[in-house]
């Protein structure tokens, strides 16, 4: 309830945000605030200074740049769902979107701050690993473009340096592709205990390629290289044996939720139904 | 439906909550909304292990704070409490309760447990210095599972009691009133004995508004007064004057607005007693509001309770006997009354039904856990789980019908009035064939067993489960003199006064005070009927030991059952002062007048007198009978002479998912008799709100701890209580036996969703995957322990 003393600094543009990260001692960047927030409030996240990024202009919305959407990382999650380019051009990023946490969460937080945590059992970093999204960022050595599958390095850790700000995202559209989230959680709010994105390209109930990625099943989202691998160039009815690979290579947790056992046969059942509803 | 005489205005009618606009806006005051000139600001040091020894406290580094007012240790305050914190409730004569001091001094027994106290100018700065004092601490290995706590070496909590069994109560021994037979007699020749062993997990009350406490002391006077949030101020002022030696005549204690309790604010907390003392040592006023975190392992919490039953039956169903032992976890300490609270189970494990036998066992238990205490329904959701539970396993094994069991042995409704149960205790009134025909009928039972069957013969991996759940609960807590017998401290009667004004408003002081019950609405109501006024000219004063100093408070589904008949008896006494007013300003006999909704009429004629009027003559008292006194108010103490029992019939229909244990809830129907209803629209409130919290118990709260003893779910990300995406709608029906032990023929509402609900969740779930083999799974039942169960069964 009480945050530890910190000081706080509101940002004009990405070079001061970068200036008050260079220069001070333990900043951290305050966007939506729905992961920073409650980690100060339980004095978990005790930084020297709170830059403010909320002022920052031209870091949010989304734009349609012809191949790919180009998404600003202060757009919020409620502006992703109802965005009209993100519904036609990759209706994926929406329906992931509308799973994270619930309404006040969604129009508070942000893409770039959801991505920017790191969190394992994120939703938004899954479905970015399936699309090949690229993650733009921004530090005092300049700007950098970082690919979705090098962005999530390990638990709570990213690509980002100390003193970068991610400041948009470019997320392939999937134009004829069927694409699903599924995310499974006990409570409509909870973080998810398993989450699969997937990504199908078939043409006459053939699969030319599909794209399957898991949430909380890894320290990071993880691809289901197996599952793609048994597809590519199978035919539907392909799916549920594929989809029984969809725990190799992967290394889930086993906490208060579940185990990891449990994750393991999660992902599986989740693979299999999230490929179908993406075919059907 | 009513059976007060005259005809009914108010009482049944759907009247909207008074309580609720100014809730709903935001104008409603709760202590943390106060603030007191001058006021200082408290923070708590608390034990981050679960046992440890205290070797020592710096509290120089936050003395030397900014803003630090000062730090008190356990040691710096010995001198200031007359007591330590109290248990009320010693229920056999050889129980162990252990000094529970409001800052340990010696050891910390639960991670949460408080070492230190810092007062200073802001809520931040308390919070800051907190941080500075420096507690070297020796941790000792820690137990926190009831049953580790009593095998051979198990680490202990309380040195000088050298065990961490606090007590063992036993019916056949301790009851103050007689089983009708003892299990030896009946088992051995039993055609069918079932056993069975349950866990019930441990739960965080969670109330929406934690809790928050001020202190201001007039040192001129050596008076104080206290807001908090809290269900018992009167409670409250008595226990804080024995631990404190503060008068209780210079003690008020104001309850405002309480969002909520549900048992945690049945309680007298340290914290209460340390601010108290803080503002007589300081003369300054205090305040502390707990934070979220802070009060999953600081405010009471409810369950933990492993029962082993067995029922004894014959071949065709009749049930012949009941034997549990049940061990319940106390926490590190005995709060006001952790160990009484399996003893308001203790006459109910054997439910609704008739049988030759029965005997309990419960055994109390210390473990390096937050003291448990007073949880929604409190001991009787306990024993309600265990019997339902064990009826279904009994219908399994006899391969009968779980309602046609049921209906085999409730008490049939010819046995009342005053029946006495197996258990020994009389039961006034009800009809439990009566509520489960309304439930079957409601569920279209036949119809739901013949979608049952037709999804498991479709190999269906979304299978349907019914779970029927009847209870019985004994509320209205209580009798006195039942109180004495099983060795609570205090009495439970109610107190109310009635008071009509001059100008014919109704002051009506309460000793019960409200946590977001509908108390103002519903006794408006009443008031409004007996007195023939408006509901808006009705005012209901509670919370208050100044305004209302009598009372016994809030809890066990008493505040209409008892609250409601004091203030109904306190409004006879009002009518009848009035007709007495009234008899002599219209010149005839007392017996001449006829009364009807707030007006006397001269029978057979048109010369009328309403109450109104008499209050007004009464306060003039120009004309007032010879030797009467001025004024029309009346007060009454209503000592009931016998619980009340509601009961009913809840049914629960899920579809679980075979693939990973989800559970749908597809209906929930809720069928209650809490006898004569006054306001359906408060009864259907508490209803849906009890099942929305039993739902929770049986499908998603739990609170963990770690081997190290820390609870390792303390948040509101954690810890799962369920939100309105997660509770089905729920459907509430009535049937109505009215208590013919009290005028108003109430029952009480407030617990009955929590105590029916969860054995119709769990047995739904289990009637699902009964074709899978599936006879038990661990609540709660999230997805992974559904899945294990079907895992385990499958193997």
């Amino acid at each position: 309830m009480i945050p530890a003393p910190f000081e706080y600094e509101v940002a004009e543009s990405v070079d001061h945000a970068v200036e008050l990260l260079t220069t001070r001692e333990d900043a951290k960047l305050l966007a939506g605030g729905h992961s920073l927030i409650p980690l100060l409030k339980v004095r978990l996240a005790r930084p020297g200074t709170l830059v403010d990024i909320g002022r920052v202009s031209g870091m949010v919305g989304v734009l349609d740049a012809g191949e790919h959407l180009v998404v600003g990382a202060m757009t919020t999650l409620s502006d992703l769902v109802a965005d009209a380019s993100v519904s036609v051009g990759c209706p994926l990023l929406a329906t992931t979107a509308a799973q994270v946490g619930d309404p006040q969460v969604r129009h508070r937080g942000t893409i770039g701050g959801s991505l920017a945590h790191g969190d394992p059992a994120s939703d938004l970093p899954t479905t970015l690993l399936a699309l090949d999204a690229e993650l733009v960022v921004r530090g005092s050595g300049g700007e950098r473009t970082i690919a979705a599958a090098d962005f999530f390095v390990g638990f709570f850790e990213t690509a980002l340096g100390p003193d970068e700000i991610l400041t948009e995202i470019r997320v392939p559209k999937t134009g004829a592709a069927g694409t699903a989230y599924l995310k499974f959680h006990h409570r409509a709010i909870d973080w998810a205990t398993v989450g699969v994105a997937v990504v199908v390209e078939s043409q006459n109930g053939s699969i030319s390629s599909a794209r399957v990625a898991l949430t909380n099943m890894g320290p990071a989202p993880v691809r289901a290289s197996a599952v793609e691998a048994a597809l590519a160039g199978a035919d539907r009815g392909a799916v549920a044996r594929a989809a029984e690979a969809a725990d190799r290579g992967t290394d889930p947790p086993s906490d208060l939720q579940a185990g990891a056992d449990y994750r393991r046969h999660i992902a599986k059942v989740l693979t299999r139904r999230a490929l179908t509803q993406a075919l059907s | 439906m009513a059976t007060t005489e005259q005809p009914a205005r108010h009482v049944g009618a759907r009247v909207p909550r008074k309580e609720d606009p100014a809730m709903v806006t935001g104008q409603a005051r709760y202590t943390d909304d106060l603030t007191v000139p001058g006021m200082l600001w408290v923070a708590f040091v608390r034990s981050p292990f679960a046992h440890a020894t205290i070797k020592g406290i710096d509290t120089s580094a936050a003395k030397a704070a900014d803003g630090v007012v000062d730090v008190f240790t356990g040691a710096d305050l010995a001198d200031d409490f007359a007591a330590p914190i109290v248990c009320a409730w010693p229920i056999v004569d050889d129980i162990k309760i252990p000094e529970h001091w409001p800052l340990t001094k010696d050891k910390a027994r639960y991670a949460g447990d408080k070492v230190a106290m810092v007062v200073a100018d802001t809520r931040a700065g308390a919070k800051d210095a907190a941080e500075l004092v420096e507690v070297d601490y020796d941790p000792l290995p820690a137990v926190t599972d009831i049953e580790l706590a009593l095998a051979d070496g198990a680490p202990i909590l309380h040195d000088d009691l050298g065990t961490n069994l606090s007590m063992t109560w036993r019916h056949s021994e301790h009851s103050p009133v007689p089983a009708r037979g003892k299990p030896e007699d009946v088992f051995p020749a039993a055609d069918v004995v079932i056993k069975e062993k349950y866990r019930i997990q441990r739960a965080v009350p969670n109330a929406i508004e934690p809790r928050s406490i001020i202190v201001e002391p007039s040192p001129a006077q050596g008076e104080f007064t206290m807001w908090s949030a809290t269900q018992i101020p009167h409670i409250v002022r008595t226990v804080l004057t024995l631990m404190t030696g503060v008068p209780e005549a210079k003690l008020r204690v104001i309850a405002p607005a309480v969002g909520g309790g549900f048992g945690s604010k049945l309680q007298v907390y340290g914290e209460e007693a340390l601010l108290l003392v803080g503002s007589r040592k300081l003369g300054r006023a205090l305040k502390w509001t707990e934070e979220r975190q802070e009060a999953f392992v600081a405010t009471t919490h409810g369950r933990d309770v492993v029962q082993e039953v067995e029922l004894a039956a014959d071949r065709d169903g009749t049930l012949r006997g009941v034997k549990v032992r049940i061990v319940c976890s106390m926490g590190a300490y005995m709060q006001l009354l952790t160990p009484g609270i399996p003893l308001l189970g203790a006459w109910l494990y054997g439910g609704a039904y008739e049988s030759d036998a029965y005997d309990l066992e419960i055994n109390g238990v210390f473990t390096n856990t937050t003291p448990t205490d007073a949880y929604r329904g409190a001991g009787r959701p306990e024993a309600t789980y265990c019997i339902e539970r064990a009826m279904d396993a009994l219908a399994r094994e006899l391969d009968m019908d779980p309602a046609e069991l049921r209906r085999k042995n409730f008490v049939p409704a010819d046995a009342f009035p005053n029946h006495t149960i197996v258990s020994g205790l009389i039961v006034d009134s009800g009809d439990y064939h009566a509520s489960l025909d309304r439930l079957l009928e409601a569920l279209d039972y036949e119809g739901l067993r013949a979608e049952q069957k037709a999804r498991r013969e479709r190999g269906d991996n979304r299978l349907l489960g019914i779970g029927l759940s009847t209870y019985l609960e004994m509320c209205g807590l209580a009798p006195s003199r039942v109180a004495g017998a099983i060795k609570l401290v205090c009495g439970l009667w109610e107190a109310a006064q009635v008071r009509v004004m001059p100008t014919g408003t109704v002051q009506v002081m309460v000793g019960v005070t409200a946590t977001g019950q509908g108390h103002a609405t519903t006794f408006s109501q009443l008031v409004a009927d007996q007195l023939g006024v408006e509901i808006d000219d009705v005012e209901i004063i509670a919370g208050d030991t100044k305004q209302m100093a009598l009372g016994m408070d809030t809890y066990g589904s008493r505040s209409l059952a008892v609250g409601g008949i004091a203030l109904h008896l306190a409004g006879e006494k009002v009518v009848a002062k009035a007709r007495a007013i009234a008899a002599n300003a219209l010149e005839c006999a007392e017996d001449d007048l006829e009364y009807d909704t707030g007006t006397f009429t001269v029978k057979g004629t048109d010369k009328t007198m309403h109450v109104k009027e008499a209050a007004f003559a009464a306060w003039t008292a120009h004309a007032l009978p010879d030797g009467m006194e001025p004024g029309l108010e009346a007060t009454h103490v209503y000592d009931p002479p016998n619980f009340s029992w509601p009961a009913g019939a809840h049914g629960c229909v899920v579809s679980v998912d075979t693939e990973t244990g989800e559970v749908d809830i597809e209906r929930y129907v809720a069928v209650d008799d809490c006898g004569v209803v006054v306001n359906p629209a408060v009864v259907e409130g508490q209803v849906q709100g009890g099942v929305a919290q039993g739902i929770a118990e049986a499908l998603y709260e739990e609170a963990v701890y770690d081997e190290e003893g820390n609870l390792s779910n303390g948040s509101m990300t954690s810890y799962l209580v369920p939100t309105a995406a997660e509770i089905p709608p729920i459907e509430t029906h009535h049937t109505v036996t009215p208590s013919p032990t009290n005028p108003l023929g109430v029952k009480g509402i407030g617990e009955a969703g929590t105590i029916a609900s969860p054995p119709a969740v769990i047995n739904a779930v289990i009637d699902a995957l009964s074709g899978l083999g599936v006879t038990d799974v661990q609540r709660p039942a999230t997805p992974q322990n559904v899945w294990r169960a079907i895992e385990e069964a499958r193997q």
